[in-house]
């Protein structure tokens, strides 16, 4: 399995608060990892030191193999970035904010049409990004972020404050990435987005992280229950257990068709970080 | 220092200053106002060009400082100098792009000074190299207090006043002898001096003496901020 970001021991503090506490990670080319926590749990600063803006304290980041430090221009261009504040030209349209970083990436004007209309902006393309609604803005972001189909992507908070149909176009325009080829490195603190999207996910709590693996794997380990709720048409609700004892009753209510829905009682990732951590991730 | 991305910088800051007021209007201000008044106000016993000499150094302290703070301080708070610098353009690759084009900038200014100062041949040419180097110190101070700001507001806090005493101390030094000995040593009066006499085409040692000390004393300053700020 070819690793595109390998994260050792990772430490940093800042003014005497530990911020990170010894981060181990290991993120496969091509996956969608996500990485969860509340606001202040270090998903950013995590971000910076990954992409070499910000040195440890301690332990060793390396991406695409090599220190980021040292990353070459080259290399460096292989790293698209969507931050959460999306740092847009204001002033700028939409054409102008992507051709100033065409510019800078090499990228001729056919591909900066192509990624506009690929992100449902070709129609805005002469407004100011000023007048762009919070949806727009952060799809321009994200396509100035894969402009030059970079093979990382590190998307921070992409869909934080966006209505759930903006939310779903970004999702769109992410899994189309990882169709690519590209390895998506996001943050978030919704438990959906990483559950629909990521491969892997890590919880980061207070500097540390508290559980890793997949989402429905995460959530499998923590069903302490094992039982399946089950709603009838009547608008009656039943729990049975899932050893077998029940399953003749269960059998004989969906022969008689008095079963409107059944769920597992496995928990979602919003409770499994409750249970870790004893907080919620807001 | 790749050169595409400071081209990169520049092209943009030219496009974004087309639609901002702020900063266009530092650069128009006083060259508009030496054009209106050279041509309006005649006032018999008035020094030649009396408006142009005024405005030029006014110019000097106020132009490319406030226009080098706002555009960094913007770019600061509003994150984009983040983006730029995660795409690999390095900070000197930056900070050559906003000072060739707010340096650029300003000497169009000048040369509107050059016109209403009715400067020729090497007048002009000494007229623009002081103003040159003027402009030149201005932005490098204005690139440190960009660079130490967290936001627009503490950039325009601290610039603002540093603005209004380097721009209006060679006015405030002719009508007082106390402030002319202390403004003797910043670079707007000896700017104020030099263009005053540029008609003369006679360049004044002392004056480019203290005006090479100011060069040296702001560079430190600005390497400090540059370090302090961790732009990189």
């Amino acid at each position: 399995m070819k690793t595109t970001i390998e994260l050792m021991n990772i430490r940093k503090s800042f003014s005497g608060k530990e911020v990170l506490k010894g981060i181990d990670l290991q993120i496969a080319s091509g996956e969608i990892f996500g990485l969860l926590g509340p606001s202040g749990a270090g998903k950013t600063t995590l971000i910076r030191i990954m992409t070499g803006r910000l040195m440890p304290d301690g332990g060793q980041a390396l991406l695409f193999g090599k220190e980021p430090g040292t990353l070459n221009g080259k290399e460096r261009k292989q790293i698209g970035m969507m931050m959460d504040d999306f740092g847009l030209y204001e002033r700028l349209s939409c054409l102008d904010n992507l051709a100033v970083f065409a510019s800078i990436y090499g990228v001729n004007k056919k591909r900066v049409e192509e990624i506009l209309d690929g992100v449902n902006l070709w129609e805005a393309r002469k407004r100011p990004a000023a007048d762009l609604s919070k949806g727009m803005r952060g799809r321009l972001s994200l396509a100035r972020a894969i402009l030059a189909e970079p093979e990382l992507l590190c998307l921070d908070e992409p869909t934080t404050g966006l209505d759930p149909a903006t939310a779903a176009q970004i999702h769109e325009l992410i899994q189309k990435e990882k169709e690519r080829g590209a390895t998506i490195f996001l943050t978030t603190h919704n438990m959906e987005e990483a559950s629909k999207l990521c491969d892997h996910v890590a919880l980061l709590n207070e500097g540390s992280i508290v559980e890793y693996g997949q989402p429905e794997e995460i959530c499998r380990r923590y069903n302490h229950q094992h039982k399946i709720k089950i709603r009838f048409y009547s608008g009656e609700q039943k729990e049975f257990g899932c050893d077998g004892s029940e399953a003749d009753v269960i059998a004989d209510y969906l022969r008689q068709g008095m079963i409107e829905t059944i769920h597992s009682t496995e928990p979602d990732l919003e409770t499994v970080f409750m249970e870790r951590t004893g907080r919620g991730l807001d | 220092m790749r050169w595409v991305n400071i081209k990169a910088v520049f092209g943009k800051q030219i496009k974004e200053t087309l639609k901002n007021k702020e900063v266009l209007i530092q650069f128009m201000m006083f060259p508009l106002l030496a054009v209106i008044m050279e041509n309006l106000i005649h006032i018999e016993g008035m020094p030649e060009h009396y408006f142009t000499n005024l405005f030029s150094a006014m110019y000097v302290g106020m132009a490319p400082l406030i226009a080098t703070v706002a555009i960094l301080a913007e770019e600061k708070e509003k994150g984009t100098l983040r983006v730029l610098l995660m795409a690999n353009v390095k900070p000197g690759e930056y900070l050559t792009g906003v000072g060739i084009y707010v340096w650029s900038a300003c000497m169009l200014g000048s040369c509107v000074f050059v016109l209403t100062g009715g400067y020729r041949g090497s007048e002009a040419f000494i007229f623009l190299g002081t103003m040159g180097i003027g402009i030149l110190i201005s932005m490098v101070l204005g690139a440190a207090i960009g660079a130490m700001s967290r936001n627009q507001m503490s950039a325009t806090a601290v610039s603002v006043p540093m603005m209004l005493v380097l721009a209006f101390l060679p006015m405030l030094a002719a009508f007082n002898e106390t402030i002319e000995k202390a403004a003797r040593f910043v670079y707007t009066q000896q700017i104020s001096l030099l263009v005053g006499r540029a008609s003369e085409k006679v360049i004044n040692m002392q004056n480019v003496g203290i005006l090479a000390i100011n060069v040296f004393l702001v560079f430190v300053f600005f390497l400090y901020a540059y370090r302090k700020a961790e732009l990189d």
